[in-house]
């Protein structure tokens, strides 16, 4: 039987202070609130004075509110029940399911010894040419999509989690709209995909420190599903409203802010989520792919600037497409030597060609003269852009690869490419329009 | 003595308070139990009779009342044979063995032994009894993968003592007591392969610092012919994300001509320490024929390991440099990255609610970063060897933004300065350390006034440049137009060096010597064209050329060929007297 404690000493922010002895960090307790009934995690310790993060918020707790300390950690149920299910941050049922306590798994575990992990190796392919082709994503690879408010890269996620080759895809979103949770689970479900999905979603109507918990609860949940040999792919959307969630802890708990009011371990904090993303010697993997929104389309703000020293590379959406510059995948070069031969030549000429297209751009806005080349190099980059960079065209990336090369035969002459003759005798097409 | 043990009155993230009633030393190592696991701390501020322990683990489920024992040593390490081809966390413990023995996930609380128990080595004792011998003097040697690991009197001892007893030559573990040893007073020490330094002190078992000033060829051609760094001498390289810091490391790691590389990998990716662990020992040092893993070391606690051990981290690295120092070998220490380590101070330094300085880093930031550099150095050993310490730091600056005060503050202790650059690594033109705003104060293997006029022409070239993008290619003189395409000849033929090429990635001392003179050649030779658009093609068309020459080797016909070729393009577009 565990003790109740009725007076609470201080409540500010969604952080209250209670007297208590014998609790450990990092406990949960159940908090009763005159609203509602919460759990909260005790996250200092200071003599017999404990303070708690409440996951509901402190809204409704009075000072004679019941605390009842439950002598163990967050912790989520992992069963193969999870399935095609949804729950918010604290691994409550949001879809009027059963609610699952078999096997409870604790959250936030040790990191992965870097002894067993293994060089990843194996592509992810997605259908999407500037990925595919351009900047390769790979199995266990962390990378996030930076993009302003606005861009469309929600439904970027939701097309990759959709044709991705993963056996399990789970949706951790932090702060989204209701309408973008809905759309969510409509197009797994549509496609047919739900029955492979686990959501964990807090929206933004949702109290802040079920925001904090939704990546270590997806996180924990995808590990063990990596353990037994799955191949899971995690979609984090969006970091920033978990960054912000970090912040307003940290203030409350009257830390000294580091920059622009994010706690002076914003980065660890990303990181011990980010480096979750692991392939096992012998055992499954996961992928992270996460959104960041960029305030301001501020690549230099905190969340993001952290957040590139992290990851392996980053995507960059910007006017509903994938930038070629900026973005990269660090992993690419362990997976595109050995799709086709001439992946690499047509990776490199085309951007190189499509950074010649934005000088001559540049020119011509200037009102210099356009020369010959130029005018081939403004028709390449019509077609590039159309063709290849637009976020609807959905094609394998041998098709890719082919289309690359009849984009360049149709605009310029072998030699002008710079590609070795070699290749060119071999994949140039013959025909040109 | 009894065990000093206090209990657990507050804890804070990974700040533990404790109340104590024996005396305590700061920035000794304490143990907190929780359950049957012990987690390893270490005192940071003692204020009345509460100390303050920055615990290196998860501290979740601790309570308050928990007890602390106080073990009494500073955070050492173990010195010894065996260390080489290690891979160990911040604290030194070693990885591979924690895989064998907790599986896939980092368990806390268990802590090894950093040497294998089991493995014997052929010790050859060189002291005899009778011998006076001071700390650092060496007791004997075992063999350790290329070169004679020297068993050396502890550095602790202080003053002159007399070897008393000796072992035979013999196979022995490293528990072995080589030899006894005895002072003027009386007191008796016996001396074993092993033996422990706590790792924030300095080892200074040296006869006298000396002044750096062999290069240390990294065959990185920007870096040794322009942005020289010294054996024994301390650089940085600052670069925002993405802009080829750790492949830059990496390839130093892989060629840079030193006896001993230790890599830290310090609060970064784990994906990274597992190349370099699954790549090189299936590499060759080119220098030995050897495993490259022989004469590598790395010591790792990337992003997602406790905070406090990454702190520990850059000293634990540090001071196993210094103890293969002592041997006379020339040792590289490569941390990535620094700013890392000094984010774990900053987030202690929040726990223990210091007055922040800039960017909430502590007051103190400086002169830790200065301590921690001022460990490299050339010394003179008592036996007339030296040996040095290299060390190379990333620094990642917030934003790109090398106005923060990690970067600044190291700035103001470093040798040289490598600069990386975002339009650089954007353009592709790596390394993108950048040519005009870095710095070193080394000599380098190449004529320094050849390169101060390599220099000019990139200034120039650069202004040209500017100019041009304001009155177009049109308003440029011919004069002006040739000059920027030197200065990008230059840039694309020499400063960029393509790392993935088996020959191109590692430009050796002689032949920078050689292919600099011959572009300095270019540099300097008055060029004649008709009008723009030929030079550009004949530049362009040099630089194709001399691409493939760099990527023959120096003693193939192709680059007899080549560098005919160059010869005489250039004879068809110089005056002719």
């Amino acid at each position: 039987m565990h003790k109740v404690y009725h007076r609470i000493e201080q409540i500010a922010g969604n952080v209250i202070t209670v007297r208590a002895e014998g609790v450990a960090n990092g406990e949960l307790a159940q908090v009763v609130g005159t609203l509602s009934t919460s759990l909260a995690q005790v996250i200092r310790l200071e003599k017999d004075k404990v303070f708690l993060q409440v996951f509901a918020g402190s809204r409704g707790i009075s000072t004679d509110g019941q605390v009842r300390f439950l002598g163990h950690k967050m912790d989520v149920s992992f069963t193969e029940a999870l399935l095609g299910r949804v729950f918010n941050g604290s691994g409550q049922p949001r879809d009027n399911g059963p609610e699952l306590d078999e096997n409870r798994i604790a959250i936030g575990g040790p990191s992965v010894n870097p002894a067993k992990r293994i060089i990843p190796r194996k592509m992810v392919r997605t259908g999407i040419p500037m990925i595919d082709v351009f900047n390769s994503l790979v199995e266990s690879q962390k990378l996030p999509i930076f993009a302003a408010a606005g861009e469309p890269y929600n439904e970027l996620l939701a097309r990759i989690a959709l044709q991705a080759e993963v056996d399990i895809i789970i949706l951790g979103g932090m702060g989204l709209k209701h309408d973008d949770y809905l759309q969510f689970r409509d197009t797994l479900e549509a496609n047919g995909a739900l029955s492979r999905s686990i959501l964990f979603i807090h929206t933004a109507a949702d109290p802040t420190v079920e925001c904090q918990m939704v990546p270590d609860i997806s996180l924990a949940v995808a590990e063990q599903f990596a353990l037994q040999n799955k191949r899971v792919l995690v979609l984090l959307t969006d970091m920033t409203s978990f960054a912000d969630a970090l912040k307003e802890i940290a203030i409350t708990m009257e830390q000294i802010p580091a920059n622009r009011g994010y706690p002076g371990d914003l980065y660890s904090q990303l990181a011990s989520r980010y480096e979750k993303a692991v392939d096992f010697e012998g055992a499954g993997s996961i992928t992270i792919l996460a959104v960041t929104t960029m305030p301001g389309d501020d690549v230099t703000h905190p969340v993001p600037d952290n957040t590139g020293y992290i990851t392996e590379g980053q995507f960059y959406l910007r006017n509903g497409r994938i930038e070629p510059f900026g973005s990269l995948s660090r992993l690419k070069q362990q997976v595109n030597g050995k799709t086709r031969e001439d992946h690499r030549t047509v990776m490199n000429t085309m951007i190189q060609l499509y950074a010649s297209y934005k000088e001559t751009l540049e020119k011509q806005s200037m009102g210099f003269r356009m020369s010959a080349w130029d005018n081939k190099l403004l028709r390449y980059g019509e077609r590039f852009e159309k063709e290849m960079m637009d976020l609807s065209v959905n094609i394998p990336l041998e098709a890719a690869l082919d289309l690359g090369w009849q984009i360049m035969a149709d605009c310029f002459e072998p030699a002008e490419t710079g590609i070795s003759s070699k290749l060119t005798e071999q994949f140039w097409p013959k025909q040109t329009a | 003595m009894s065990e000093n043990v206090g209990q657990i009155v507050g804890i804070n993230g990974n700040l533990i308070t404790v109340h104590f009633d024996n005396p305590v030393t700061q920035s000794e190592v304490g143990y907190a139990r929780t359950g049957d696991v012990a987690l390893k701390s270490e005192v940071i501020r003692i204020r009345g009779d509460n100390a303050e322990l920055q615990v290196f683990e998860d501290t979740s489920g601790l309570k308050v009342g928990d007890p602390v024992a106080f073990s009494g040593n500073l955070l050492a390490v173990e010195l010894g044979p065996g260390l080489l081809a290690q891979v160990y966390d911040g604290l030194q413990n070693p990885l591979p063995k924690l895989a064998e023995q907790c599986g896939f996930f980092l368990q806390r609380g268990t802590y090894l032994k950093a040497l294998d128990r089991e493995k014997k080595w052929a010790y050859t004792p060189k002291a005899r009894k009778g011998d006076e011998v001071t700390a650092g003097d060496t007791l004997g040697t075992v063999p350790e993968g290329i070169f004679e690991h020297r068993i050396m009197v502890p550095f602790r001892l202080a003053g002159k003592w007399q070897v008393t007893e000796t072992v035979a030559a013999g196979s022995y573990d490293v528990d072995q007591v080589v030899a006894k040893l005895r002072n003027e007073r009386g007191d008796e020490v016996a001396a074993k392969m092993v033996q422990e330094w706590p790792v924030k002190v300095p080892i200074k078992a040296y006869a006298e610092r000396l002044r750096p000033t062999d290069p240390l060829v990294t065959k990185v051609r920007i870096i040794d012919t322009f942005f020289p760094v010294a054996r024994g001498g301390v650089y940085c390289i600052p670069g925002p994300f993405g802009a080829g810091k750790t492949v830059l490391q990496q390839i130093t790691s892989k060629h840079a001509d030193v006896d001993v590389v230790l890599v830290a990998a310090c609060g970064e990716r784990a994906g990274e320490v597992v190349e370099t662990l699954r790549e090189f020992p299936e590499l060759t040092d080119p220098r030995t024929g050897k495993s490259l893993m022989e004469r590598t070391l790395i010591i790792c606690n990337t992003s997602s390991m406790p905070v406090a051990a990454r702190e520990a981290s850059v000293y634990t690295a540090v001071t196993i440099c210094e103890y293969y120092r002592q041997m006379g070998l020339n040792v590289m220490l490569l941390a990535d990255s620094t700013s890392r380590w000094a984010q774990a101070l900053r987030e202690m330094s929040g726990r223990l609610e210091e007055i922040p300085g800039e960017e909430a880093f502590p007051a103190y930031l400086e002169s830790v970063i200065a301590a921690f550099y001022e460990r490299g150095g050339v010394v003179r050993l008592k036996d007339g060897t030296t040996g040095s310490v290299t060390i190379g730091g990333t620094v990642s600056p917030a934003g790109g933004n090398f106005d923060e005060p990690v970067t600044q503050a190291t700035l103001k202790v470093v040798g040289a300065f490598h600069g990386l650059n975002r339009e650089r690594s954007d353009a592709r033109r790596y390394p993108a350390i950048h040519p005009l705003d870095s710095w070193s104060k080394y000599p380098g293997v190449v004529d320094a006034q050849q390169v101060a006029q390599a220099r000019k022409t990139l200034r120039q070239g650069n202004e040209v440049s500017q100019m041009m993008k304001v009155v177009g290619e049109e308003g440029t003189s011919i004069e002006d137009f040739v000059v920027y395409l030197k200065s990008e000849f230059l840039d694309a033929t020499y400063l960029q060096q393509n790392s993935f090429h088996d020959v191109d990635a590692a430009t050796g001392a002689d032949r920078q010597k050689y292919v600099f003179a011959k572009i300095h050649g270019i540099l300097t030779a008055k060029v004649f064209f008709p009008d723009k658009d030929a030079a550009r093609k004949w530049f362009l068309q040099l630089t194709s050329v001399t691409k493939d020459w760099n990527l023959v080797t120096m003693d193939s016909a192709e680059f007899k060929q080549l560098e005919q070729r160059i010869d005489a393009m250039l004879a068809e577009v110089s005056e002719h007297a």
